[in-house]
């Protein structure tokens, strides 16, 4: 029952999350903006349409989308969304949850290029290489999530009661925001990337998937929703108290998730791109950051 | 200016056979000198005489706001090139080889610029060629990668193809291969002035529409001795500020949309319209069509409407002013825009560029102030440079010089002098005259030389965009930068394709 929840409110309100953003990005730039279901409009959009396949490209080439969407829907099983258990929990899981994005990146890269295009070999060599630096980050913030629950199933791990806030709040807040630029670096936001931009030598992500068209563009659409809707569940799940009932759980979490699509819309709006060579500095702070979240739960 | 040149102010006409026709060694001597004199080069082009080719040089002296002109005759299908020792002639060069297949012998990258066939059939240097297929400089090297953007482009813009030889993130070199919106206009108004030449105009550069017809009608008021009523200047000037205003305020929403920086990239866009929706009051039209033309313009501004559209400037010009003030302001947009794309002075001097950019590299020329012409000639806009010649100082003097022309459009308005807007215009051109015309347009120096027949009827007419004097500019602002900058770079220049393929 708690997984089906957990589920339909993953596959159902990821693209929400999009169009939360882009409101709080119009509204914050004095304009009205896209409707908030707008991105569920593009789905709508592009499943209908037909795909146009370079006959240069092999069956990766549609690898990619599929594992884009796969991975991170099963990712967000292993999270505690609704209730104390994820649907899928063993010791060990978030070694799983990071490797499963792993997964989707080697698909969507391997993809890029079997296009042969030189455009998508520049986007995979910037993706691997901000991706390589992320990941850092958020294993010493699960690391440090582990010392301080004794446990190393994400269940139990990201279940963060008032006791381990009082004890460790400081490292709890470092990898809070450790994790947001993370999230902002994977998900190719701003200040890392700009999801809007039309200028293909500046793009990170959007350049792998400029020959991507129609259901195939559509599910890579779908999977990146897919995507940062579980990585702000998994900051929301460090935030929030759990209550123990499915339901006010998954209101919750929904809730915190779309909180943190505001946050990401109010940093697109304050602030202009890294230049492309600061990006590894950034992400090296954050790794840094979480870094010192597990100083501070060794001692 | 050396005594071989004929001097002459800005549309101001001259007799064709009083220009100095010089052999080609006299015409190369003095075109060096009067360059290593800090003379400029505003136009170099050729045309068809009987038996030979005339090559027509017009130079600039910003000290003593005149216009040199020279020429000299060809009769084999070469000539020594002039670039080796001055390199701002290096497209001028390349571009009569193409129309007249007349080899600059010696020059160092002679490739076409608009793949256009020779105007002379059975006279080509470069044979038949197919717009983009042609050498382009190569790095050689296994960890050497070359990146081919456009001329289909992933947003809606102009067509031209970027070549980008790189080292992962670092660019060694750019080449800029344009031509793909040749529309032979150059050719198409040999014969004119016709009904369609000011349409011509207007489209030659359509974001420039006030700068091309005004360079166009004050070159047909010289040839044809037409005095332009005074509150056709004004009105006239008030037209090209406002061209200016909405250019520049799209151009730092843009900037600032390039960088991902939503405050300014929003307000900017808005207020772009406002701009436009003005110039719009005074013709009808957004773009300007229909406004200018020669002998003074086609509608006046009724005394009525002007306390209302000051109004409505000056809403819009503190909307931009404060809205992009936020630019300057905000690090991560400082980060973006200071030392990226930057221009030497030397380079600019070098390669003779013009408008915004030369003003953002400290170079201070202006057509306006330089060699004033209309309303300019008794009202002076200050003119407004930067120093690092960066994308941060050509986006900086876009705002300073927008603020210059919101005032002086304020203040002209209500200046208005009482007379006609128009005069007539005699129907036929001098016979054989020639006559420089140049304005400032939004994105630097027009440039428009004509030409006429013993008929009076235009035997060659010349167009120089500003573009045309810029876009190597852009290739070197790249050299040594990051690939991933260079749509930013290219923002900062914001130059034309339509206005250099003509």
């Amino acid at each position: 029952m708690t997984a089906v929840l957990q589920l339909l409110v993953v596959v159902l309100t990821a693209p929400l999350l999009l169009g939360v953003i882009t409101r709080t990005k119009s509204l914050v730039a004095g304009r009205s903006g896209p409707p908030l279901l707008q991105a569920y409009y593009d789905l709508g959009k592009l499943l209908r349409k037909d795909s146009v396949l370079s006959s240069t490209t092999t069956w990766v080439f549609l690898a990619g989308p599929a594992v884009a969407v796969v991975a991170p829907l099963l990712a967000s099983l292993l999270l505690p969304l609704a209730g104390p258990r994820a649907p899928l929990a063993f010791t060990g899981d978030l070694i799983l949850f990071v490797y499963l994005f792993a997964l989707s990146r080697f698909f969507t890269t391997a993809a890029a290029l079997d296009t042969g295009s030189a455009f998508e070999g520049m986007g995979v060599a910037r993706e691997l290489t901000f991706a390589a630096l992320a990941e850092p980050a958020l294993f010493f913030g699960l690391l440090a999530l582990a010392r301080i629950s004794g446990s190393l199933s994400l269940s139990s791990l990201l279940t963060v009661d008032g006791a381990s806030w009082h004890r460790a709040s400081a490292a709890l807040v470092l990898i809070i925001a450790s994790w947001f630029i993370v999230l902002l670096a994977e998900n190719s936001r701003v200040p890392f990337d700009d999801p809007n931009t039309h200028l293909e030598l500046t793009m990170i992500h959007e350049v792998m998937v400029l020959d991507h068209s129609g259901p195939a563009f559509g599910l890579i659409l779908y999977g990146s929703a897919l995507k940062l809707f579980v990585f702000s569940a998994l900051i929301a799940d460090v935030v929030l108290p759990r209550t123990g009932i499915s339901l006010a759980d998954a209101a919750a979490t929904l809730g915190a998730v779309l909180v943190i699509g505001v946050v990401v819309g109010l940093v697109e709006s304050s602030m202009a791109r890294l230049r492309l060579v600061r990006v590894p500095q950034l992400l090296i702070a954050a790794s840094l950051v979480a870094g010192f979240a597990v100083v501070l739960v060794l001692r | 200016m050396n005594r071989t040149f004929l001097t002459r102010r800005n549309a101001e006409p001259a007799a064709l056979a009083d220009v100095p026709l010089v052999q080609i060694d006299v015409f190369r001597t003095a075109v060096l000198d009067a360059v290593r004199d800090e003379c400029r080069v505003v136009s170099f082009f050729a045309r068809e005489v009987v038996d030979a080719i005339e090559l027509v040089a017009v130079l600039a002296d910003e000290t003593t706001s005149e216009l040199g002109f020279v020429r000299s005759r060809i009769n084999e299908d070469r000539f020594e090139s002039l670039t080796p020792e001055c390199p701002q002639v290096q497209l001028f060069e390349r571009e009569i080889a193409e129309q007249f297949g007349i080899e600059p012998a010696g020059h160092p990258w002679l490739k076409p610029v608009r793949f256009q066939q020779s105007w002379r059939p059975g006279h080509s240097v470069f044979g038949e060629t197919l717009p983009g297929v042609t050498d382009f400089f190569r790095v050689e090297g296994d960890e050497i990668h070359e990146v081919a953007v456009g001329p289909v482009h992933a947003g809606v813009i102009e067509p031209g193809h970027f070549r980008f030889q790189c080292h992962g993130e670092h660019v060694f070199h750019l080449e800029t291969a344009l031509g793909y919106q040749h529309r032979g206009i150059e050719r198409a108004l040999i014969g004119g002035p016709s009904a369609k030449t000011i349409h011509y105009m207007e489209t030659a550069a359509g974001d420039s529409t006030i700068g091309h017809t005004l360079a166009y009608a004050q070159a047909v008021e010289a040839l044809t001795g037409t005095r332009v009523p005074a509150r056709a200047q004004v009105l006239r000037g008030i037209a090209l500020e406002l061209e200016r205003l909405a250019n520049h305020t799209g151009d730092l929403g843009a900037l600032s949309g390039d960088v991902a920086y939503l405050p300014a990239a929003a307000a900017c866009g808005r207020t772009r319209g406002d701009y436009l929706n003005l110039t719009a009051e005074l013709c009808g039209s957004r773009f300007g069509r229909g406004f200018v033309r020669p002998g003074g313009v086609l509608f006046d501004l009724p005394a009525d409407r002007i306390d209302a559209l000051t109004e409505r400037l000056q809403a819009a010009t503190r909307d931009t002013v404060d809205s992009a003030a936020l630019l300057w302001t905000t690090p991560s947009v400082i980060e973006r825009f200071e030392n990226t794309g930057t221009i030497d002075t030397d380079v600019c001097d070098e390669i003779g560029m013009v408008g915004v950019p030369a003003r953002a590299c400290g170079r201070g020329i202006d057509v306006r102030h330089d060699f004033p012409f209309g309303v300019y000639r008794f009202v002076h806009i200050p003119v407004m440079t930067a120093y690092h010649g960066d994308v941060n100082s050509r986006a900086f003097v876009r705002w300073l010089e927008l603020q210059r022309s919101a005032d002086f459009v304020a203040q002209q308005m209500h200046r208005l002098p009482a007379t006609p807007v128009r005069a007539d215009v005699a129907a036929s051109l001098a016979p054989d005259s020639i006559v420089a015309s140049l304005t400032e347009g939004w994105r630097g120096e027009i440039c428009h030389v004509a030409i006429t027949d013993a008929e009076g009827r235009f035997a060659r007419y010349k167009i120089t965009d500003p573009s045309f004097h810029n876009w190597f500019g852009v290739a070197l602002a790249l050299r040594n930068g990051q690939i991933s900058d260079f749509p930013l770079c290219n923002k900062s220049f914001n130059l034309s394709y339509c206005g250099h393929d003509l």
